[in-house]
């Protein structure tokens, strides 16, 4: 087991991720320190819980470009229900945002289950559906910091044990979904959908449903996400994470999760979300200008795919008998 | 064989026939209706100059759109285009700051644009990579290069009669973007349906497989689609450029959504294999008249989005939503 | 495994296919069969290609239904409407290609759909893994549960797959051409498989084309032919030549036609064709108007070899000469600028553009001669179309019809048209009649005589031995990626096929 992992694209990845945090803290150590890093994985929060569900949506084959769109529209309404019913718990507005989130994946994985429409074209109309909803709801008008109360604001920031619950949050999803993942039969449906859907049909798994689920589980946590980011910037309006589902794509590309299906990890997810939100975060601190991030996760997108297909590249088809033997 | 042969007509459909059933009919008629729609609720609709303005909602993006359907009925997609239109457009402001003349800054505006299709039409022909995540990349690196140059400024003082190809008129109420456009409609109608290229495009996209065996060099046609997309891309940048009179890095943003929808609306089967420019010259009228007729009545922008989005699902879902009542009937 | 004793007298059959029939549009791809499958015992399922084996493997696993006849579990019927119900009745099969996700792990291949659980729900992964290890060892597999499928050779990959049949607690077992990709070394370790799973009770259907195997392990056998039954019963009640015969015996029924025109000069040549995997030293002469045989077994490396020849792949060594001409082909469209064609047997994958129409997939490769300057004419491409069209006897409601609403006899009229259109002077036929009805496939057959009575050249591979005798002037047989018998005149018997293409010592 661990001599599959240190030859693992995730492997690489860390490697990678630990290297990039040395070269910086031989020159800025105050980049290594453990608040520091704390800090990083905080801000990095959002973007990992999203590639999680993103990956699984990308295993089975399809793409969920809504992901922001949806995160913008849940964190709008759970802004609104906010300024309606202040007193309102912070544990009904976090169900109120996963379930409300849940139903928009729905939208999406009916679509494209039922429909067959095929899910870029989906999730392309959702996109600007759910961004117009926002309007409409809002009137186009700003939420602002003093119009919710102080504790659906504290909630993502308050500590626990040093780190902020936004940071907990993320642990816990990624644990979830690493259980959901490797421990469950629908984990598993996953792969084998995106990875050979006509032998899943031979093994009794229902491709269409597979998906839905995955959509309703990566609409579940952009919606979850909707309300962690809006009460952590303590704004909503009509164009917050806007561009973010190409981070998203991007960071689970970088994770090695093929777009092909059937290849993916929740440590995948986690590293390309990671080495995303490290370029982030480090640039200011080697002095340069965070222009160049996008730059840089677009090479690092183009790295990524080139050296994923050189790995699975297939092998030939052996006929000749001393062929099979020499090799 | 024999004498005696069945006969096999040509086609057992009139061209009328045809016509009447096709997406493009279909299509039409719901321009028409928007159009109708629009000159009841607004008197300033049906007014000659305001018309000629609307067009420019969607003249750049339809340019782009046109080669953009070529490569997705050849099965692939180009998601940089936006950005192409972001790194073309810093190119020519950074040549401003040198000097360039008008003629100089066009050749830049096209080169870099040809320069951007290139490096996708590698990555995906000739490295084999697929072209959704590719262009997912270098729709960040291409915009991410314009950030690097030019961060939070802007170029400006581009030379006086750069500003034809996005502000000047041909003739009338004729912009020089809505002549270059139809010329543009012609050109990629006749390629597209006309020429042995355009048989091509089709054939690689129904099964890319029996193309190749057929004697058509797959990957050289589709290295031309993306080298297209990037020069209809790089054209586009210019005109948006001079209209705008100005260089951010965030031109332009979203637009590649809104060309593959117009694209799709236009009838274009987002798998590949099917699709005309038809469809998608009138597809650009439907969605700059619902821009603007919905503009004129004040509904902002982004109220309209939804109607493009539920446009788009609901032109594939219809289709199919029928077919399964049809089934369940049967 | 000559000694049969002691075997004969197990009486029930686990399970019976009765009066089984299975039609398709156009072909009756089952009629009436019989098969019964003994416990402990192992049932040889033996025929050519397009005989019914693999249908049998679909209705047997709840892939496909049958349109007559009674599926009998212990003398109970039973209905399999989907694949999880022929595994609930304990029937699995191990395909010919594993059909199996090579991104889970080896136990998760093993479990997927019935892994055990822990009390919380969610898969024991300690207690699958131990399983999977024990399945494993029970079956001399020398890996370990947790490694990635895709990580392991075929022959291990089979090894999977029978753990898994092993996993769902299977009576029945379907082995489909387990040996058709595996070393003689992981043949015979397969054989001691299959004895530890006839020892352990379970019912074996077993599928091959290899004579020796099957008289090595089967202790039954069932033939079909064209859907039918054609005999069945002891092993060691029959002999190589009866079971050949069984097989290959109804060449009387088809009727070829008669070619009486003398053979021209050589037009193509190949010379040392080799590649680093799939063939080697392949040297060949064609004459004008003759018609070349490739007999073999599936992954003979038939199809890849003509595939090289056609420019779609590169072979390592040889030339290819037309008209004593050496001429690079380096692409399918060199091949077809030096006037030769390849018509291939997936007709739906590589042939035909199902999506545009008859008139357009015709002219796909002549569009030049359709065109001027690049410019399509429709009215030359519905000409060329309907000339070519028309000797082929095409039956279309209209040349703009999509050639994927065509049956697959005339989707195959429409791809060989698109190549006659080129003007050929050798046409490679890749399974001509491959799933092609009995009407349609007399038409290919008359068209194939004319086509050569008129100075074309043809080379043929084909799996169906009539077709092979009734059409080739000469036969060449392929086993393994190479050339290892040229038949004509007398020695060109479905014996001699039969032996040459399996491998079999001459008697």
């Amino acid at each position: 087991m661990i001599r599959n992992f240190l030859i693992s694209r995730e492997a690489i990845l860390l490697l990678v991720i630990l290297v990039l945090v040395g070269i910086i803290s031989t020159r800025f150590p105050g980049f290594i320190v453990p608040a520091n890093l704390a800090n990083v994985f905080n801000d990095t929060s959002p973007l990992i819980i999203l590639a999680l569900g993103q990956m699984v949506v990308i295993v089975t084959r399809c793409i969920d470009l809504s992901v922001a769109a949806n995160l913008a529209l849940t964190g709008m309404v759970v802004a609104m229900i906010n300024t309606m019913a202040p007193d309102l718990p912070i544990v009904v507005i976090l169900m109120v945002a996963m379930v409300f989130g849940a139903v928009l994946g729905a939208v999406n994985g009916i679509l494209v289950w039922k429909f067959e429409i095929p899910p870029i074209v989906v999730t392309l109309g959702t996109m600007t559906i759910f961004r117009g909803l926002i309007f409409l709801i809002s009137d186009g008008k700003w939420i602002n910091a003093h119009e919710m109360s102080p504790n659906f604001t504290a909630f993502p920031r308050a500590q626990i044990l040093g780190l902020p619950v936004l940071s907990w949050i993320a642990i816990g999803a990624v644990v979830i979904f690493f259980i959901l993942i490797t421990r469950t039969a629908l984990g598993r449906a996953f792969f084998a959908v995106g990875g050979n859907p006509h032998a899943a049909v031979y093994t009794g798994i229902n491709v269409g449903r597979t998906r839905f689920f995955a959509f309703v589980l990566s609409g579940a946590l952009a919606g979850l996400t909707g309300y962690l980011w809006v009460a952590r910037y303590a704004v909503a309006y009509v164009d917050i994470a806007g561009g973010f589902e190409l981070e998203v794509v991007a960071a689970c590309v970088i994770g090695g999760v093929s777009i092909a299906g059937g290849i993916g990890s929740v440590g995948g997810a986690l590293l390309g979300a990671l080495f995303l939100g490290v370029v982030k975060n480090a640039l200011p601190v080697v002095n340069i200008s965070p222009f160049w991030q996008l730059a840089i996760s677009g090479s690092a997108i183009i790295i990524a795919i080139a050296m994923n297909a050189r790995a699975n590249r297939r092998k030939g088809r052996f006929i000749l008998k001393q062929a099979e033997q020499s090799t | 064989m024999n004498p005696t042969e069945r006969f096999i007509p040509d086609r057992l459909t009139t061209p009328m026939q045809r016509l009447l059933k096709s997406w493009e009919t279909l299509l039409l008629l719901v321009a028409v209706g928007i159009f109708t729609m629009n000159s009841f609720a607004s008197p300033y609709f049906l007014d000659a100059w305001n018309l000629s303005d609307a067009t420019f909602n969607f003249t750049e993006k339809a340019m782009i759109a046109f080669a953009m359907a070529l490569l997705i009925i050849s099965g692939e997609i180009d998601l940089s285009v936006a950005s192409i239109i972001a790194l073309t457009s810093t190119a020519m402001g950074a040549a401003v700051q040198y000097g360039a003349g008008t003629t100089d800054i066009v050749l830049i505006g096209l080169l870099v644009g040809l320069l951007c299709g290139a490096f996708n039409a590698v990555l995906v022909t000739i490295m084999g990579l697929p072209s959704i995540v590719v262009t997912i990349g270098t729709m960040s690196l291409f915009r991410g290069i314009s950030y690097i140059v030019l961060g939070d400024q802007a170029y400006r003082g581009y030379p006086a009669d750069f500003a034809f190809f996005g502000q000047g008129y041909v003739w009338w109420v004729f912009s020089f973007e809505i002549v270059l456009f139809v010329i543009f409609a012609i050109i990629y109608g006749v390629v597209l349906h006309k020429t042995n290229f355009g048989r091509a495009i089709y054939a690689i996209g129904n099964n890319a497989t029996a193309a190749q065996f057929s004697g058509i060099r797959v990957q050289r046609v589709k290295f031309i689609l993306f080298l297209l997309t990037g020069l209809m891309a790089g054209i586009a940048a210019i005109c948006l450029t001079s209209r705008l009179g100005s260089t951010r890095p965030s031109i332009a943003v979203g637009w590649e959504l809104e060309v593959v929808t117009m694209v799709v609306l236009g009838g274009v089967n987002i798998l590949g294999g099917s699709g005309s420019i038809p469809g998608v010259v009138i597809a650009a009228f439907v969605m700059g008249l619902v821009t603007f007729g919905l503009g004129l009545l004040n509904v902002p922008g982004i109220v309209m989005s939804i109607f493009i989005g539920l446009l788009l699902i609901g032109v594939i879902a219809l289709p199919r939503l029928l077919t399964m009542i049809a089934a369940r009937r049967a | 495994m000559l000694d049969n004793a002691g075997t004969a007298e197990v009486a029930k059959p686990v399970v019976v296919l009765d009066g089984i029939s299975k039609i398709f549009p156009g072909v009756k791809a089952l009629s009436e069969v019989k098969l019964e499958l003994y416990a402990g015992q192992v049932t040889a399922l033996v025929g050519e290609n397009g005989a019914g084996k693999s249908t049998v493997v679909k209705v047997l696993t709840g892939i496909y239904q049958p349109d007559e006849g009674a599926i009998r579990i212990d003398g109970h019927p039973i209905s399999l409407p989907t694949a999880q119900h022929a595994s609930d009745a304990g029937i699995t099969a191990i395909h010919q290609e594993t059909v199996l996700f090579d991104e889970l792990s080896v136990a998760e291949n093993i479990f997927i759909g019935h892994a055990p659980k822990t009390r919380l729900g969610l898969i024991d992964i300690v207690q699958m893994q131990r399983k999977a290890a024990e399945l494993l060892a029970s079956i001399g597999a020398e890996f370990d549960p947790d490694v990635k499928l895709r990580d392991l050779g075929i022959a291990n990959k089979h090894l999977v797959a029978i753990a898994r049949a092993l996993s769902v607690d299977a009576r029945v077992v379907i082995m489909d051409e387990p040996t058709a990709a595996l070393s003689h070394k992981e043949i015979a370790e397969l054989y001691e498989l299959v004895e530890a799973l006839k020892a352990q009770g379970k019912a074996i259907l077993f599928i091959s084309h290899k004579f020796d195997e099957i008289f090595r392990i089967a202790d039954r056998f069932t033939v079909f032919r064209d859907g039918e039954c054609a005999g069945e019963g002891q092993i060691s009640d029959v002999t190589e030549d009866e079971l050949v015969h069984m097989m290959v015996g109804r060449a009387v029924n088809q009727i070829f036609p008669e070619r009486t025109a003398a053979l021209g000069d050589v037009v193509f040549q190949i010379a040392g064709y080799s590649h680093p995997t799939e063939f080697a030293d392949i040297g060949f002469n064609l004459k004008k108007g003759e018609i070349l045989g490739f007999y073999g077994l599936i992954g003979a490396g038939r199809s890849e070899l003509m595939q090289a020849i056609f420019g779609v792949t590169k072979p390592s060594k040889g030339v290819s000469k037309v008209d004593g001409v050496i001429k690079a082909v380096r692409s399918p469209a060199d091949a077809i600028r030096s006037g030769i064609v390849y018509v291939p047997e997936d007709r739906g994958a590589q042939g035909a553009v199902t999506g545009l129409p008859i008139f357009q997939n015709v002219t796909l490769p002549s569009l030049k001669k359709t065109s001027r300057n690049g410019f399509l004419r429709m009215a030359e491409e519905f000409a060329l179309a309907r000339k070519y069209t028309s000797r082929l006897d095409l039956r279309a409601a209209s040349l703009d019809q999509n050639v994927g609403d065509l049956s697959g006899g005339n989707q195959q009229k429409v791809v060989i048209a698109k190549w006659l259109a080129t003007q050929p002077k050798v046409i490679i036929l890749d399974e001509p009649t491959k799933g092609v009805d009995i009407g349609s496939k007399a038409a290919v057959h008359a068209f194939m005589a004319e086509l050569v009575a008129q100075g074309l050249s043809i080379i043929m591979v084909s799996s169906e031995i009539p077709e092979i005798m009734g059409m080739s002037d000469r036969v060449i047989v392929m086993r393994e990626g190479r050339m290892v018998a040229e038949l004509t005149g007398d020695t060109l018997t479905p014996q001699t096929l039969v032996r040459h293409a399996a491998g079999i010592a001459e008697s």
